[in-house]
């Protein structure tokens, strides 16, 4: 593979991403972590279900009453705008279209950041209410259901930087696009994490 | 190994090791510290037989001896066997499937050194204010009850190492999915090489539950959550799910490859093709699928009802079909052929009444009523020594005189061997037949010590004289492979005369490019194929020779590791309210996340090795051979 090998949209292949036996290699093992990613949130939502509104004698939170609908809806539809975003970044480094794909994934970053943010918003509030990590079973749970995916953003922001950064002057070539489209499954895990956490933890626990 | 080690000083040497990403390296680290560990693990288990070798011994008090016991447990699971077979997987299974080295070699080094330190924080416990004591399932009624760091310094070291393993099994499966030689179908792939397969899929989904469960723990000891209090609406009952929902695949991690190397070792010295190969790779498959759905066969006597009893004792009981399965094929693999006995034969044969002896009680305790008599007493400690000791540590001696002259180039002594052989197995069956009776008679396990009148005095003195033999047979061990290493007889591609698979037409120890060219599988065995028509080389090949691909060595694997280690600390000692913990966690993650940057952001395009240099390796390679 040679690095400063330059690709016009005529040489540049169908699967940039799976071009290299390293990006081949690449793409089969991120499917294997994300599949060991689904353990560890299943484990934490089978924790957080058994431990859902459990607490000392006399908790005054429970999930109906502290949930707020309105400004987790706001955060869902952002995460799964930038996720869109995203699949158009990746539209554009399989037309090997460099300048469109940062533009993208810069917008896709920006929902991510905004997304964050709403989530340090909602969990500061909830902090000054009186529920804490430590304020029982249930809010350990919470925070570190929730909490865990916050970081997955974290680390996706960071990983999603870099890359747009570290690449800024070169382009696009058959040994970073692979980079490129990790990053971009990561997020849409990270986004599909959340329709779960949306529904389990904030849907259901408003209903019931 | 040797050759490059005389060229170049100790220093480089130990350097060259420590920053390596080539797979058999690596195996050799997983070997050394495998052993190290294991070694460890033994010194505690023959503590504890001598403080149950009589009545109201006072060898150990009864703090230390739970810290004796639950490190014996942790350390012979996570910290020697797994690594151990770690070792074996990254030294054959590449040469196996005919490929130049692992998927991801950056990572298989990440893998060990996490793994390293994991263990090694661990076992600083003993000097750091004592040992984690409640028993290696580290229950939470318990754990959280425990006043000393010791709970704390086996979460953080098993989350740790935890890491090392779950990145060793996707870079396994990865390697066996994309890098097989041309012609290695699936159903070609030497059984080895199927179970590294198989116990690495279980790795990829069994190691996540027990991070979590650790996480909680960790959370809960040091940080103030409340998963496992029950005070603050918590459940204990969450820790020993999430803990067996990783604890009994592990027990498939770890017999599985056991199984794989005694399916190489029957054929090999039978000289004979696999009986039913295609009925033992499913077999692998159907054991590995079943793992999953059994782990509350654990928790019998929680209370979880009669229904979820009766499921779990059903789906287990299940499991000895496939394994059942496995026993017959490798019997009749043997029936009929011209059989050596040689050390690994002889640990394979020994193997079979072993594991079907622990099977068996297995299969005794499914029975959930039945469960309810036999569970935490001595006949349980009887059951997993017999599966394990039986099963994996014999795959593990086995394995390590098969495979030493392919690691090192030259032969373990065949008479030392069979010495440690009998010394081992005889003192196996002393020491754990009896301990079913034991248990029979009530005497519970991890108790640490007995009274006079109770009866058990003379069972359990049987029993320390059997772990006597046991030692005596590690030492002889470890004597033959310092003589060995001393005489370094060198040996060629095929000592065994027998090698059916492709590690075995390759120099004993292979190049560091594994192969010059990539081989053409042409089926089953293919090396054997090749040598029965007559083919000189061993194999043919895919490709003409030609420039080789390799990656270059690093040490931030070794710098990432060890930032979780210095993290660790931060955390352990979080709770004590010294004023330098939360800094040292955060200058340890960023040590660990810095140097996961710096990797990211570096190109690491590898070199080449050039066609002529090739040639004159090859040449050089085929004079040392006919020495």
């Amino acid at each position: 593979m040679d690095i400063n090998k330059k690709y016009t949209p005529q040489s540049w292949p169908d699967h940039p991403e799976t071009a290299t036996m390293e990006g081949k290699n690449k793409f089969v093992g991120f499917w294997l972590l994300l599949a060991a990613e689904s353990v560890t949130f299943a484990s934490l939502f089978a924790t957080y279900l058994a431990l859902k509104d459990k607490g000392p004698s006399g908790m005054e939170f429970t999930a109906a009453g502290l949930f707020e609908l309105p400004l987790v809806f706001a955060m869902t539809m952002i995460l799964l705008t930038s996720s869109l975003t995203s699949v158009y970044a990746m539209y554009h480094m399989k037309n090997h279209n460099f300048k469109s794909m940062q533009a993208w994934l810069a917008v896709t970053v920006l929902l991510g950041a905004a997304f964050l943010g709403l989530e340090i918003y909602e969990f500061n509030h909830y902090v000054h209410l009186g529920f804490g990590f430590t304020n029982s079973a249930f809010s350990s749970a919470f925070y570190t259901l929730v909490g865990t995916h916050g970081a997955h953003v974290v680390f996706g922001l960071g990983w999603f930087i870099a890359l747009m950064v570290r690449n800024a002057k070169r382009g696009l070539n058959t040994y970073n696009a692979p980079k490129f489209f990790l990053v971009s499954l990561y997020w849409h895990f990270i986004d599909v994490v959340w329709v779960f956490i949306f529904t389990v933890v904030y849907l259901m626990g408003v209903i019931g | 190994m040797s050759s490059i080690a005389k060229k170049s000083g100790f220093g480089a040497t130990v350097w060259d090791y420590i920053t390596s990403v080539d797979h058999k390296k690596i195996a050799i680290l997983y070997l050394i510290s495998g052993g190290l560990f294991f070694l460890i693990g033994g010194i505690e288990a023959m503590m504890i037989r001598i403080q149950l070798m009589k009545a109201g011994n006072d060898f150990l008090s009864a703090g230390t001896y739970n810290e004796v016991m639950t490190m014996h447990g942790t350390t012979m699971i996570f910290l020697a066997a797994m690594p151990l077979l770690l070792g074996f997987m990254n030294a054959i299974m590449p040469l196996q499937i005919g490929a130049r080295d692992v998927a991801f070699p950056f990572l298989n080094s990440l893998g060990f050194w996490l793994f390293f330190f994991g263990g090694i924080f661990l076992n600083l416990s003993w000097f750091l204010g004592g040992a984690p004591d409640a028993g290696w399932t580290n229950y939470a009624s318990l754990a959280l009850a425990s006043e000393s760091h010791g709970i704390d310094f086996y979460a953080l070291g098993l989350t740790i190492s935890g890491f090392g393993t779950l990145i060793s099994g996707i870079n396994f499966l990865v390697t066996i999915i994309n890098m097989r030689a041309p012609g290695m179908t699936y159903m070609r792939m030497p059984l080895f090489t199927w179970t590294t397969f198989v116990a690495s899929a279980l790795i990829l989904l069994a190691f996540p539950p027990l991070t979590i469960a650790i996480f909680f723990m960790v959370f809960d000891r040091m940080f103030g959550s409340h998963f496992f209090d029950v005070a603050a609406g918590g459940n204990t009952i969450i820790w020993e799910h999430l803990f067996w929902i990783f604890g009994h695949p592990e027990v498939y991690i770890l017999i599985l490859p056991a199984f794989g190397i005694f399916s190489e070792i029957f054929a090999i010295f039978s000289r004979k093709r696999l009986f039913g190969y295609t009925a033992l790779v499913f077999a692998t498959i159907l054991i590995g699928f079943y793992g999953f759905m059994v782990w509350a066969h654990h928790m019998f006597t929680v209370g979880l009802g009669p229904t979820a009893n009766a499921i779990f004792a059903l789906a287990t009981m299940i499991i000895a079909v496939p394994t059942g399965v496995k026993i017959f094929n490798w019997l009749l693999t043997v029936w009929g052929g011209n059989v050596s006995f040689a050390t690994p034969m002889l640990y394979a044969v020994g193997f079979i009444p072993s594991f079907v002896a622990g099977g068996v009680t297995g299969v005794m305790q499914a029975i959930a009523p039945l469960d309810y008599q036999l569970h935490d007493s001595y006949f349980i400690v009887a059951h997993f020594h017999y599966v394990i000791v039986g099963g994996v540590v014999l795959a593990i001696f086995a394995a390590t005189h098969l495979y030493w002259p392919k690691m090192f180039g030259t032969m373990l002594s065949e008479k030392l061997g069979k010495i440690t052989f009998w010394l081992f197995f005889i003192g196996f069956h002393l020491t754990f037949f009896i301990q079913h009776f034991l248990g029979l008679m009530g005497m519970p396990r991890r108790v640490y010590t007995f009274g006079a009148n109770q009866g058990w005095d003379l069972f359990n003195a049987i029993s320390s004289v059997g772990a006597i033999f046991m030692a005596l047979g590690v030492i002889i061990m470890l004597v033959n492979i310092v003589l060995t290493t001393i005489k370094n007889e060198r040996v060629g591609n095929d000592p065994w005369g027998d090698g059916r698979t492709l590690e075995w037409a390759i120099p004993s120890p292979p190049p560091f490019y594994n192969f010059a060219q990539t081989p053409l599988v042409r089926g089953l065995d293919t090396y054997w194929i090749e040598k029965m028509e007559g083919n000189k080389e061993g194999m043919i090949y895919a490709e003409p020779l030609g420039d080789i691909h390799m990656p270059n060595n690093s040490f931030i694997p070794v710098v990432m590791s060890f930032g979780l280690f210095v993290a660790s600390f931060g955390a352990l000692y979080h709770p004590d309210g010294y004023s330098w913990t939360i800094p040292v966690l955060v200058i340890g993650l960023l040590i660990t996340f810095g140097s996961m940057l710096l990797r990211s952001l570096k190109d690491d395009l590898g070199f080449h090795i050039h066609k002529e240099d090739l040639i004159k390796d090859r040449e050089g390679v085929k004079t040392d051979g006919h020495k």
